[in-house]
């Protein structure tokens, strides 16, 4: 059985252009490139042109990027780098855990911690930030598009905001980064989270762009590397790889597919509803089918070969209502019936057709088995 | 593997029997999917953990097992999370029942309300005809009847129909027990055969969702979750005459036949030969006084043959452990008055009393 992978925001394959600049990084760029000699020049010069190109796809300087792991950790150094006990820190409910929950912890810390209700579009308004602010609000952070649903959110008005009360903005923008334009400076973000994965790049890269000026604690210690700003040998190969990946990012062709999908999903299966209204990122679309449980649909669809989302893993593997969609306002049934499709640039429209065609006859099979008179007995309860 | 067959659903909890059944019928080329039901949340009451609680149900380490003796088989492998509905139908009523004064059997409603209800709606949305599971037990087809029939496993020592006795016609007709023909040394020696990850796993006795076996520390971390004073639930041990002996600290703790942790001093053994939860009393008394030579069982299930409307003989089985017992069963207004031949030690309300004739499960019922 051939397996189609619809899950994009989860992550992403290598691409082709990838793949071989992260080989070619690997044979000829694997000295250490904090040392002098010839192999850790040419590894530093390497790392240097990828800060270069990265910087260029977001409309920032070289000197504002910081190569980290990935996008947990960008989002941790983001909020404990520059808010501290005493601090108050504003985020939004539809951020992703690597937000919410550095900042939960933050909070058993001692740093205050407001969490600002997002309406059901999925979309927050600026005005709805500017009434959490006070003074002393240090950060706000704002997730630039949801990784569940995918709707954008407004960060150049938010950043307004921000600005006239002296807070900084971070965003992350681990699934905007490289499907739709990010110009850190039209948005007004002060710190920016990107992940490599997402775009073709390995796991295992990540960046945090920091506008020049913001101060920004390390938050471990060792070496030198990256400003002072996060120790570690440089990942030289992953940020020649997420620099090829910015620079050949192309998902223009993403949104008719994921439109072409969404009509006739909608079209051919009967309750089915689109989670969030907006500008979302083109290659996202969650939609709740009444009365189905999402994990049953879930694993059907992939016995089929199509591999979708539901929800959030919990540690077991198994899925957990997702607190995207409860925060939208979702009842935990509503939120359980919803999948996300995430499609990536190399899906044809064959692909999108066979998805829809499993959907249909998948959605009608469980819901003919739920109608269906339960043929199991309940007997022999406790008295 | 032919992706036209209809696939079995096996369900794995991660220990060695449910792995060999995935891994017998998969060698058999059936189309197997494995899947793992998430029922509880082990970091949910935390004063319960300790370095011991490793390897229980639910826990990841038996997923990370359950997983990879699905790589090793090579079938499609999932975890689907049942946690609310575990929660509502066993954990739920295993405290009530404690609370109520009575010593109840979860493993019977997880098999009744989600191993063989939930768990078997959700084969049903990936298609599959049967659910496969580890159980020491036999099903047949009574061609004369039509009826499915239970019976007891050929590894009597393993014989696990005390738990199965709920089961319905429809889901007996969906379910396979692969192992009710094999001896468990047997199914290690399948396992070792085929290399399994869990070949020389260790077995389970416990109830999957109590640490240590422990269920008095269960509850009482259950209830301080649920808010509910430890204080309200203390009382006094009394003699069968009624005299004051000592106090304890909720019926809970206690479970008819018990003789350890009553903390009195006595010339002869004591027993707990009742509680009350309405008086919060526990009455003890002699070994002898646990005798009964009749009980009620109520909800009646007759699994096997149709309910019986004239008396019938049968060997009744009390507990898991217990050796079926000759007795003639009468059907009255609640339930089935059980006649022992001779009087039997600890009828325990809550439990199961189960009706066998040879090898093949009548029915069963809850002891009133």
């Amino acid at each position: 059985m051939r397996h189609h992978y619809f899950d994009y925001n989860a992550t992403s394959p290598l691409t082709a252009p990838v793949r071989e600049a992260y080989f070619a990084a690997l044979e000829e760029g694997y000295g250490n490139a904090s040392s002098i000699h010839h192999f850790g020049q040419v590894a530093k010069q390497r790392l240097e042109s990828a800060r270069r190109t990265l910087a260029s796809h977001l409309g920032a300087n070289s000197k504002e990027i910081v190569f980290v792991s990935g996008g947990t950790e960008a989002d941790n150094l983001a909020l404990r780098g520059v808010a501290g006990v005493g601090d108050h820190v504003v985020v939004t409910a539809i951020e992703h855990p690597a937000v919410l929950a550095t900042a939960a912890a933050m909070e058993r810390e001692g740093v205050a911690v407001t969490v600002v209700p997002v309406p059901s579009s999925g979309v927050i308004d600026a005005e709805a930030i500017e009434k959490a602010l006070r003074p002393g609000t240090r950060l706000v952070s704002v997730i630039h598009a949801n990784n569940e649903l995918g709707t954008i959110q407004p960060l150049a008005e938010i950043s307004k905001v921000t600005r006239a009360a002296g807070a900084l903005l971070h965003s992350d923008g681990v699934q905007a980064f490289g499907k739709i334009p990010v110009n850190v400076d039209a948005l007004g973000v002060d710190l920016y989270s990107i992940s490599g994965h997402k775009l073709g790049a390995p796991k295992g890269i990540g960046a945090l762009y920091v506008r020049k000026g913001t101060p920004l604690r390390a938050v471990s210690w060792g070496g030198h590397h990256e400003g002072d700003r996060r120790p570690g040998t440089e990942n030289v190969a992953g940020a020649v790889a997420l620099a090829i990946a910015a620079e050949t990012a192309d998902w223009r062709q993403v949104g008719a597919l994921r439109d072409r999908l969404e009509k006739q999903i909608l079209r051919r299966v009967s309750d089915a509803h689109v989670n969030g209204q907006g500008p979302r990122i083109p290659n996202t679309t969650n939609i709740r089918f009444d009365g189905i449980e999402g994990e049953a649909l879930l694993i059907a669809l992939d016995l089929q070969g199509f591999a979708v989302s539901s929800g959030a893993a919990c540690s077991s593997g198994s899925v957990e209502p997702s607190h995207v969609l409860m925060a939208i306002g979702l009842s935990a049934r509503d939120a359980r019936s919803s999948i996300r499709f995430s499609l990536g640039p190399r899906h044809t429209a064959a692909e999108v057709d066979a998805l829809v065609d499993a959907v249909e006859k998948s959605v009608a099979h469980l819901r003919r088995i739920s109608t269906d008179s339960h043929p199991i007995g309940r007997v022999a309860s406790h008295a | 593997m032919p992706e036209s067959e209809l696939p079995i659903v096996v369900a794995m909890s991660g220990g060695l029997d449910s792995s060999a059944v995935a891994a017998l019928l998969a060698r058999e080329g059936r189309r197997v999917v494995g899947m793992t039901m998430q029922l509880w949340n082990q970091r949910r009451l935390p004063e319960l953990a300790s370095e011991k609680t490793t390897g229980r149900c639910c826990s990841l380490d038996d997923v990370y097992d359950a997983r990879h003796v699905a790589e090793q088989i090579g079938i499609p492998y999932y975890v689907v999370n049942f946690e609310q509905q575990f929660e509502e139908h066993v954990v739920a009523p295993f405290v009530a029942e404690y609370l109520a004064g009575r010593t109840p059997i979860p493993c019977t409603l997880c098999n009744n309300f989600i191993k063989f209800d939930q768990f078997l709606a959700m084969a049903d949305t990936v298609g599959a005809e049967h659910v496969a599971t580890g159980h020491y037990a036999r099903i047949t087809r009574n061609e004369l009847t039509g009826r499915y029939e239970l019976r007891t496993a050929l590894d009597g020592t393993k014989d696990q129909t005390y738990f199965l006795f709920g089961l319905t016609q429809s889901q007996l007709s969906r379910t396979l027990f692969p192992l009710g023909e094999k001896k468990k040394t047997e199914v290690r020696e399948l396992a070792r055969s085929l290399n399994l990850a869990v070949a020389e796993k260790p077995e389970s006795y416990e109830i999957c969702f109590v640490p240590n076996n422990d269920y008095a520390a269960f509850l009482d971390a259950y209830l301080k979750e649920q808010g509910v004073s430890a204080r309200e639930q203390k009382g006094q041990i009394v003699s069968e005459d009624g005299a004051l002996l000592g106090s304890h600290e909720g019926v809970h703790r206690f479970t008819v036949g018990q003789r350890k942790g009553l903390g009195i001093a006595s010339p002869e053994p004591l027993y707990v030969i009742a509680t009350n939860s309405a008086s919060h009393q526990v009455t003890v008394g002699s070994s002898d006084a646990l005798l009964r030579g009749s009980l009620v069982a109520k909800d009646v299930n007759w699994v096997s043959v149709e309910p019986i409307t004239a008396p019938r003989r049968a060997q009744v089985r009390i507990r898991h452990r217990h050796l079926p017992a000759p007795a003639t069963l009468y059907p009255v207004r609640d339930g089935i008055e059980i006649r022992f031949d001779e009087p039997q030690r600890a009828v325990t309300p809550g439990q199961a009393a189960v009706f066998h004739e040879g090898d093949l499960i009548l029915g069963g019922g809850w002891i009133a």
